[in-house]
């Protein structure tokens, strides 16, 4: 070949080997496959180059379902946190979200230690240049250094690498995050293969010297008394947990931002990408809200052996000298010393539109596309793109149906729907407002929502599965068990008085008393002397929530079941949309491009009106009917 | 959102003075919903007939536990109908109203106002009727997209649109509130108060049911709206009516008693039909005057959607002139002061004590003065002082009414949740319910908006 040598074969070569690519290359070795994960350094694998945390609104479901399905994120977190925290605790159970402050060399090197240990898998320093690719189909890929690897299906996860490119103020060039080479030749052979690209942008505050922070006028936030795990195989972690600390912007904040606001890069005009709204600059904040006198910062340790810390809310593409003077402004940092200085990054990705609900690329077959590459942010939306783009390649080479989990089963279902359903323009971060069914989709039953589904794939071992059943029929028995047992108003009165609750007149079950808002499994101890011994916490949460939030959850379990309806309508990818009589122009163009694999899928289209989803029904069954000869 | 596979249900014979009028429902609650306000003769439900036999009865209302209309029914059981689904039949009276409380019953016990064509829809999608006619099926369709687009615009002039887009505007701030709340919790923003919410859910609430209202004054522009002149005899009320008529219909004399039968007058007052039930004749002999006269009005009274009380300032209140009055508390009361030509003699102090906030005009019927104020006081009445929709589409009012409803459900299920303490992503269930509803309404609920509001209403980031 006079591309380069001949490297080897393997089923499935990985690029990249950041959250979605480590999740990609575990899952395909797992399930079997021959996997090479190709990156550009071995030092940068699972890297975390923004904020030194995992999980979040949102994001920390995503992070439970990947376990879930048998990923490794949530384990990986589990043995490199530093600080463990349910947020929203104070809002109903759907929202409480995990989110983990994590060490991130212990988090890199844990990853690391994984991969080196998993079978059928190689990990090798490589930049990938080109893709081969034959009839619409790709072979396999060529680095750098003149190796070709074949295979049989890539998965490209190549996050804010593509033609990487950091600015601060007046000062930019290519690189990749955190100081990395960027890789500046893949792009351009996706552009020639008929990939759209685009071009994004995030940023990253400055990392300041612990000993140069006086922490003294900033307020304390510790971490959670009792951990919750994010894996289900955990039961119980303890660690000494790492403090976090608030504190606040100035007047005199403002005042250097706006002074030297037409020195940031983004005022400037320099940089054409679409940032994403919802982490904006200091400078963009003090801009749009320039009513706001101060804004909130938090400094976040990066890690137990470095005293870098991170200083979230301060992401900025202000030149390095402004960005000294405004750290100084803020309380506490008057002394501060910038260790990393803060940056903005601009880089290639792909409209993710171009990609099938599998995320396989429409028109190159076995080309498979996760994280940061398909327009998503975030370490947890990649990885769980990562793992969904491996279990359909894999699928693919067992000629199976792709996996696919719709928006009523899952975050995961949400997040890529969305991707290949509407596209975005911006970097798309999960949100809990973005799942429409979120009171069933909570992370305290990611497990029993996937475990199944993950067991079925083969990615979920005997150990998760059997802890799973024995869950799910603990909470099966119990259910019943309160539903049975009754209390007396003799036994149950003294006790609800006590709490306020209205006494009861006649006999009442357990079931019906634990719908009461005030009443918990703790309020009942007492009068409920049968509660099994073995019982979970765990267990007896998801009653808990189920009884209680009964009526909601049935509503949504209803909105679910008119919505699983059209999603069981299947478009075929074969249809040519522009010869459907009926349907408007613009629902024809955009039908034929998005290619949607259900009539649900569909009607989630922009564009799409429910005269053309009426349309489309009817076409469907004049097709049946034709096929069928009636 | 695209439903298939539910209930639905509209008025199968054209809207008019027909004699008869046919309700149809189509689907799996089919009968669940006949069975629910139907009762034959013999006190049964129609599940228990056989199929197919036209059963007598009548449909009833089982909230208010009032009878609606005397009526056949018959069902045929899925696959031997024509959308190959159960399907009930209701023949009753014809005439807009009849059809029409029956429909809205059907929708209220769950049935789903049909769209355009949607019953021939199912006909082909269950597999019932054939290529051909399916094609004329998509004409349909398509010409539905397009007069969508044409109500879409009227409606977006229109009184209605502009107010459920003004509530919508509050519910957005209040889900983005909800969602900021609860996706940035960390973030330096005021979280939302459950005073908050249950400030603005209770005025959406009252603003849902404003409109449903309206809604009311809609029936009234296609029905005519009922109103009864109620007065003490000789105080002027058969002149009222021959001024607003302008024409001498009925018989006007000095003499107490004279207008024997009760009269029915149609009337248009700046387009609103008026249907006026002159009550003249209630006085048969001195004896039993007052018994007769205030009994008599009460009856008025309740089938009315306007009294028109009439007062005589030449003369001192009667106990009857008060009695009336008493009467008139809770009904929509226009009161007018007759006889300004002449001196005054009655006590207009104590009518204002009895009429609490209702509108008092003083009229000479003699000299032709205040009926411009009377005209202009009915159009108020009617109109809530807002409502000037012109109404055009029947059946879009139905389905509008039935958005509203269920928006109005959905709201007063959030404020239940949040008077409860549920937790703010279970209120947001709620306000979001009633937000979509209420889209049906715009033709508009698309989730990407409420993100939208939350970057630009708040200052978030890391």
């Amino acid at each position: 070949m006079d591309i380069g040598y001949n490297a080897g074969n393997y089923d499935i070569v990985v690029v990249g080997a950041g959250h979605a690519g480590c999740e990609a290359a575990l899952a395909a070795s797992r399930m079997g496959y021959k996997t090479l994960m190709l990156t550009l350094t071995l030092d940068a694998i699972a890297i975390l180059p923004c904020n030194p945390s995992i999980g979040g609104t949102g994001k920390g479901h995503l992070v439970r379902e990947i376990d879930a399905l048998g990923g490794e994120m949530g384990k990986n977190i589990d043995k490199a946190f530093i600080q463990s925290k349910m947020l929203n605790t104070a809002k109903g159970p759907a929202v409480h979200s995990l989110r983990a402050q994590a060490d991130k060399i212990k988090y890199h090197i844990e990853m690391k230690k994984t991969l080196e240990n998993q079978n059928n898998l190689l990990i090798k320093q490589g930049e990938v240049i080109d893709l081969i690719t034959r009839e619409d189909k790709v072979q396999g890929i060529v680095t750098r250094t003149g190796a070709v690897y074949y295979s049989k299906a890539v998965i490209l996860a190549t996050g804010v690498y593509l033609k990487g490119r950091v600015y601060l103020g007046e000062v930019n060039y290519e690189s990749g995050p955190n100081g990395l080479f960027p890789a500046n030749y893949l792009s351009e052979k996706l552009k020639e293969l008929g990939c759209n690209m685009r071009r994004f942008k995030t940023g990253t505050p400055a990392r300041i010297h612990k000993d140069t922070i006086d922490f003294s006028k900033m307020s304390i936030h510790a971490g959670d008394e009792e951990v919750i795990p994010f894996s289900f195989l955990n039961d119980e972690l303890k660690i000494d947990q790492q403090p976090c600390w608030l504190t606040r912007t100035t007047a005199e904040t403002q005042k250097v931002i706006k002074e030297n606001i037409n020195r940031s890069a983004m005022y400037r005009g320099d940089m054409e990408s679409v940032g994403p709204r919802y982490c904006p600059s200091i400078e963009d904040k003090i801009v749009r809200f320039h009513e706001k006198p101060s804004h909130q910062l938090f400094i976040e340790p990066e890690g137990l052996d470095t005293k870098e810390m991170y200083l979230q809310g301060m992401s900025t593409s202000l030149p390095e000298e402004v960005q000294e003077a405004m750290i100084k402004t803020v309380i506490g940092l008057e002394n501060a010393k910038i260790m990393r200085p803060a940056y903005a990054i601009e880089y290639d990705c792909i409209d993710p539109t171009q990609l099938k609900p599998s995320l396989e690329t429409k028109h190159i077959n076995n080309l498979f596309c996760a994280g940061q590459f398909n327009g998503s942010s975030g370490y947890e939306e990649a990885a769980a793109q990562g793992l969904m783009a491996a279990i359909n390649a894999v699928r693919k080479l067992q000629e199976k149906e792709p996996f696919v989990l719709d928006r009523s089963e899952a975050y995961i279902g949400v997040l890529i729907d969305d991707l290949v359903t509407k596209g975005t323009n911006e970097p798309y971060r999960m949100m809990t407002s973005r799942a429409e069914y979120r009171l069933v989709l909570r992370q305290d039953n990611a497990d029993l929502r996937l475990t199944t589904k993950g067991y079925e794939i083969g990615l979920v071992t005997e150990e998760r599965y059997n802890k799973y059943l024995n869950k799910k029929q603990q909470i099966e028995k119990e259910m019943e068990r309160l539903k049975k047992t009754t209390v007396s108003p003799e036994k149950a009165n003294p006790i609800l008085e006590e709490i306020d609750s209205t006494p009861i007149k006649t006999g009442i079950a357990l079931y019906d008393l634990l719908k009461r808002p005030e009443v918990s499994y703790k309020e009942i101890l007492a009068i409920d002397e049968n509660k099994p011994k073995d019982l979970s916490k765990d267990a007896e949460k998801q009653c808990e929530i189920v009884i209680k939030y009964e009526g909601y959850i049935d509503k949504q379990l209803k909105q679910i079941d008119q919505f699983k309806k059209l999603e069981k309508k299947k478009l075929s990818e074969e249809i040519n949309y522009s010869d459907i009589e009926g349907l408007r122009l613009e629902a024809r163009q955009k039908l034929n491009s998005i290619k949607p694999l259900s009539v649900g899928q569909a009607s989630r289209i922009s564009g799409v009106s429910p005269a053309d989803i009426s349309v489309l029904l009817i076409y469907l069954e004049q097709k049946r009917r034709k096929k069928g000869g009636q | 959102m695209v439903y298939i596979d539910d209930t639905i249900a509209a008025i199968a014979t054209a809207p008019g003075e027909a004699g008869i009028g046919i309700v149809r429902i189509s689907g799996e609650k089919a009968i669940n919903i006949i069975d629910e306000i139907f009762q034959s003769k013999q006190g049964k439900k129609l599940s228990q007939y056989p199929v197919r036999r036209m059963t007598y009865g009548y449909i009833f209302n089982p909230d208010k536990k009032e009878k609606i209309d005397e009526v056949l029914v018959h069902y045929t059981k899925a696959p031997y109908t024509y959308t190959k689904e159960d399907i009930v039949e209701i023949n009753c009276h014809g005439g807009f109203i009849p059809v029409k409380k029956i429909l809205e019953l059907v929708l209220k016990k769950g049935a789903r106002a049909a769209d355009p064509g949607e019953f021939t829809k199912r006909a082909f999608l269950n597999g019932r009727i054939d290529l051909a006619q399916a094609e004329a099926v998509m004409d349909l369709i398509s010409a539905k997209t397009d007069k969508g687009f044409d109500v879409a615009l009227d409606q977006l002039e229109g009184f209605l649109s502009k107010k459920v887009s003004a509530t919508r505007k509050k519910l957005l701030d209040m889900l983005a509130h909800i969602e900021v709340s609860i996706d940035f919790s960390e973030e330096d923003i005021d979280e939302v108060t459950l005073e908050y919410l249950l400030h603005k859910s209770e005025e959406v609430e009252k603003e849902i049911e404003n409109l449903l209202k309206t809604a009311e004054a809609g029936k009234i522009l296609r029905e005519g709206l009922n109103t009864v002149i109620v007065g003490k005899p000789n105080v002027g009320k058969s002149s009222l009516l021959n001024a607003l008529l302008r024409e001498a219909r009925a018989i006007v004399t000095e003499v107490p008693g004279t207008t024997r039968d009760v009269i029915e007058e149609h009337l248009n007052i700046r387009g609103i039909p008026i249907k006026i039930i002159d009550t003249a004749g209630i006085r048969e002999t001195e004896d039993i005057v007052e018994k007769i006269g205030v009994e008599k009005s009460k009856e008025f009274f309740n089938k009315a959607d306007l009294v028109i009380f009439m007062l005589d300032i030449s003369t001192p209140l009667t106990r009857e002139d008060l009695q009336i009055l008493e009467l008139t508390k809770d009904k929509k009361t226009l009161i007018l002061i007759n006889k300004t030509d002449l001196p005054q003699k009655a006590d207009l102090d104590k009518v204002k004590e009895i009429a609490v906030n209702k509108k008092m005009i003083k009229i000479s019927l003699v000299e032709e003065k205040g009926l411009e104020a009377v005209e202009d006081a009915l159009e108020d009445l009617v109109y809530t002082g807002e409502v000037k929709a012109k109404d055009r589409l029947l059946v879009t009012n139905v389905r509008h009414k039935n958005s509203l409803e269920r928006a109005l459900a959905s709201i007063q299920d959030g404020v239940s949740a949040i008077k409860k303490k549920m937790p703010l992503d279970f209120v947001e269930v709620d306000v979001k319910n009633t937000w979509e509803a209420l889209g049906e309404i715009t033709g508009d609920t698309v989730a990407e908006d409420i993100i939208d509001h939350i970057f630009k209403n708040f200052c978030i980031g890391k």
